[in-house]
Formats: structure tokens, C-alpha cells, sequence
């Protein structure tokens, strides 16, 4: 049972490396965030519960941990990339396509139009 | 009214199986739980009402549908990582980023939250942005295949809406 603890827990490390690796190794602010959450969730998963297996007294709250790590993961990582993607960060050279501007322009207009309406009730 | 009362008697409960599973198993004693039922009080008088924000009936197929949620959750995530991984290993990057547009017809507050979060953790997708509004979601991929709307929305979130339709709306 303590071999196969050290073996997940050894397995979630691995994915902790390969995050890491890929911040030092990916362009730019977006791909970098998404090498963050990926591995760093399954990596801090398998982690978390190969330390439960090791020491079965501990597991159902290794495995509370665990969940809760599964769930503001994304949601973190979410708002690093809306926060970043406002104030304006560009993406890199070999990006493909960026509909994102239409939603800005989708905004300008609809903040034009609240305006000209105020102004028509004043 | 009522379903503020029912939002708050469903945080208590959570609240107290958390407190009950970080403190008590291994060990039991009267103290300790007894100021976890204060604690837990205390946390669904002061923020009880922010979790179920709406009226729905009960449905035994919602939590079949939860659980085929979660296993196949697990699956994408486990893909994810090898797709990543494989993406960081390789000597030259393979990669072409870019944010595509897709549609979306949930409605619900929670539906979109689970969807976003479904697609942060799937194989490489992460959210971006939302409009709620016109039911479009902004995907940063780090893999474009297609800029085509529709081909994007049956590629990156065909896979969980159905699913996720069933269970919150």
C-alpha cells in the first residue's frame, strides 16, 4: 500500500516538473497559464493523494484538499488570463487568430448606445 | 423565502461535513464538535443564501448524469495532461495559439460556471472571456484547428454542454 502511495505521489511530481518546464518553455502570458493549470491541478491531485495513501488516516482529508484544489483551479487561472487579456497583454508572433476584438467592439457599442440613451432622457 | 431557508439549511450541512471530516475522523470529541455546529451556523446565517439561487424539481436522472460528469471529467483532465505534456516535451513547440469564439445555449449562472471550468481543464482550452448576454464565450486554444464558430463549438464544448444542460437547467 505504501509502494503504491509513492508511486502516484511520484507520478503527480513528474507532472509538477513538466508545469514547471513548460512556463520556463512556452511564448507567451496565455500558454504559459495554460501549462500552469494543467498540470499543476492532476500534479497537485495525484500528490495530495498518494500522501492519503501512504498514511490511511489521513485520506478523507487528502481527499477533501484534493477537490477543493479540482474546483479553483480554473477558476484562478481564469482570472489571471481575463485580467491579463484587459490590460492588454499581446499575444505572441505565432498566435493564429484573435476573435476577442469583436467582443471589445460588441462592448463600444453597447456602452455608445447607454450613453446616447442617458442622454436623451436628460 | 423559502428557497433562501433551503439554501441556508444546505450550507449548514456542507459546512459541518467539512469541518467533521478535517477535524473528527480518528478521533471524536464532544468540544470540538460542538463549536463546529457554531461554526457552521454562523457561515450559512452570514453566507447561506448565495448558493442555490433558483427553484428546481428534483430528478433521480440529475444525479446519473452527475456521475457520468465527473468520470468523464477526470478522463479529459488526465488527456489534458499528456496533451501538454506532449506539447512541452516536444524539441519544437508545436503550438499555434489563438482565441476563437464559440456559442453556448445554457442560461443558468452555475451551468456557465461549470461549463467555463470544464473547458479550463480540457485538453488545450481555457476561457477568456464571457458574454452572457449573446450566449458567446471567448477560448484561448492552444492549438487552433478551426475559426469556423460552429466546428469550434462541437469541438471544444459539444463534449460537456449537453451533459451540463441536463444537470443545471
Amino acid at each position: 500500500m505504501e509502494l503504491f502511495g509513492m508511486i502516484i505521489t511520484g507520478i503527480g511530481t513528474i507532472f509538477l516538473l513538466i508545469g514547471n518546464l513548460g512556463i520556463l518553455r512556452l511564448p507567451d502570458v496565455y500558454n504559459r497559464i495554460q501549462a500552469g493549470t494543467k498540470c499543476t491541478t492532476l500534479g497537485a491531485f495525484l500528490t495530495i493523494i498518494g500522501v492519503g495513501i501512504i498514511q490511511p488516516a489521513w485520506f478523507w482529508k487528502c481527499l477533501l484538499i484534493a477537490l477543493f484544489v479540482l474546483v479553483t483551479n480554473p477558476i484562478s487561472s481564469h482570472a489571471i488570463a481575463r485580467g491579463s487579456h484587459k490590460s492588454g497583454v499581446p499575444m505572441c508572433d505565432r498566435s493564429v487568430v484573435d476573435k476577442s476584438k469583436e467582443f471589445e467592439e460588441y462592448k463600444a457599442t453597447k456602452a455608445t448606445i447607454k450613453i446616447v440613451a442617458f442622454k436623451e432622457k436628460k | 423565502m423559502r428557497i433562501k431557508v433551503k439554501s441556508r439549511i444546505t450550507v449548514f450541512i456542507l459546512s459541518f461535513i467539512t469541518y467533521f471530516i478535517i477535524t473528527q475522523i480518528g478521533k471524536f470529541d464532544w468540544q470540538e464538535l460542538v463549536v463546529g455546529i457554531v461554526i457552521s451556523f454562523i457561515t450559512a446565517i452570514v453566507a447561506g443564501d448565495i448558493l442555490i439561487m433558483e427553484k428546481r424539481k428534483f430528478k433521480f436522472s440529475r444525479i446519473f448524469y452527475t456521475i457520468c460528469y465527473i468520470v468523464r471529467l477526470l478522463w479529459e483532465i488526465i488527456k489534458a495532461n499528456f496533451h501538454v505534456a506532449y506539447l512541452v516535451i516536444h524539441p519544437n513547440l508545436p503550438i499555434k495559439p489563438g482565441i476563437v469564439k464559440i456559442k453556448t445555449n445554457l442560461k443558468t449562472d452555475a451551468g456557465l460556471t461549470m461549463l467555463a471550468n470544464s473547458i479550463t481543464l480540457t485538453p488545450g482550452t481555457m476561457t477568456v472571456d464571457i458574454n452572457k448576454e449573446k450566449g458567446e464565450m471567448y477560448i484561448h486554444w492552444i492549438d487552433v484547428k478551426t475559426t469556423d464558430v460552429d466546428e469550434a463549438t462541437e469541438a471544444i464544448g459539444g463534449r460537456f454542454e449537453k451533459i451540463i444542460k441536463e444537470i443545471f437547467e
